[in-house]
């Protein structure tokens, strides 16, 4: 089959979802935080001052050791399709890490802990972030073909 | 207790991520691919995390504080700027030639796929940038720093 084509999956997806959400309220029910991943992963760079950086350091650790948990459970590990073209994931790389600390989140950040407080900043960015990301990949598979 | 708070957010939104699929960069492509191999599980995990969260936070922020920590951190920018539209455009595309956005990146680096390898130090780098740009251009240095909005 084809790597590129999915199936879709609504149950799964659902189920997700709802545990990205329990950790989000876990977070600001505990620690007063938003679980924002390109803030979290902000902190593990310097100035440091108050960013606490241990704490973003542990679920940085979390997210991490997830996908060796989600192998032993599930018997095989996650299976992905990533590109491996270098100059494509490098300009991405920069291009969402660039984007996310400019507009202050990221999917996880304003897409989901942003709409949740109901705030138009997190609302206008996931409607952006949407809306060029349709535009990229409409131009980069019908356009150019790749 | 915090450290054992963050450490187990940490491993529910990757279980949540490797779940729902979403840390299958060719799953968000899908999503993102209307005129071709649409996939539409991507709205689904955002219904289940946006209305587990509402809910949530409907409860948890009506208490005077974290059971943790002296105060909530809730983002308190309400200015639809320049910076929010360009960097969410900018990151969108990125988003967009990558199937990937910082949760799932970093959640597929033990996975150990060559992108994955390439685009996580380049996100870290792209994070540096935004940074020293936002408090180049604050008077007086770092006064708002460039993830102090809604992370």
């Amino acid at each position: 089959m084809d790597p590129t084509i999915t199936d879709f999956t609504p149950v799964a997806a659902t189920l997700g979802g709802i545990l990205i959400g329990l950790s989000a309220v876990l977070l600001m029910a505990f620690n007063g935080r938003i679980a924002g991943i390109s803030g979290i992963v902000g902190r593990l760079l310097p100035p440091y001052a108050g960013n606490e950086v241990g704490g973003a350091a542990l679920f940085v650790l979390g997210l991490l050791a997830a996908p060796l948990l989600y192998a032993v459970f599930a018997g095989a590990p996650f299976a992905q399709t990533v590109s491996a073209n270098a100059a494509l994931m490098a300009g991405a790389g920069v291009l969402v890490g660039f984007g996310a600390g400019l507009g202050g989140g990221c999917t996880s950040g304003h897409g989901v802990c942003g709409i949740a407080r109901l705030s138009p900043r997190s609302l206008v960015a996931t409607a952006i972030f949407m809306a060029t990301g349709f535009a990229t990949v409409f131009v980069m598979r019908h356009l150019l073909g790749s | 207790m915090r450290a054992a708070i963050n450490f187990i957010a940490g491993l529910i939104f990757s279980l949540g991520l490797l779940i729902s699929g979403m840390a299958n960069p060719a799953k968000v492509q899908n999503f993102l691919d209307l005129a071709g191999t649409f996939d539409p599980s991507l709205i689904f995990v955002m219904l289940g995390a946006v209305v587990v969260t509402l809910i949530g936070y409907l409860f948890v922020l009506r208490r005077p504080r974290p059971l943790l920590a002296e105060r909530f951190l809730v983002p308190s920018l309400k200015d639809i700027d320049g910076r929010l539209v360009v960097g969410s455009g900018l990151f969108g595309i990125g988003w967009g030639l990558s199937g990937f956005c910082p949760g799932p990146a970093i959640t597929s680096l033990p996975l150990l796929a060559k992108g994955t390898l390439i685009f996580v130090p380049a996100m870290l780098i792209g994070i540096g940038l935004a940074r020293i740009l936002t408090q180049a251009s604050v008077p007086g240095g770092r006064v708002i720093p460039a993830t102090s909005g809604e992370d």
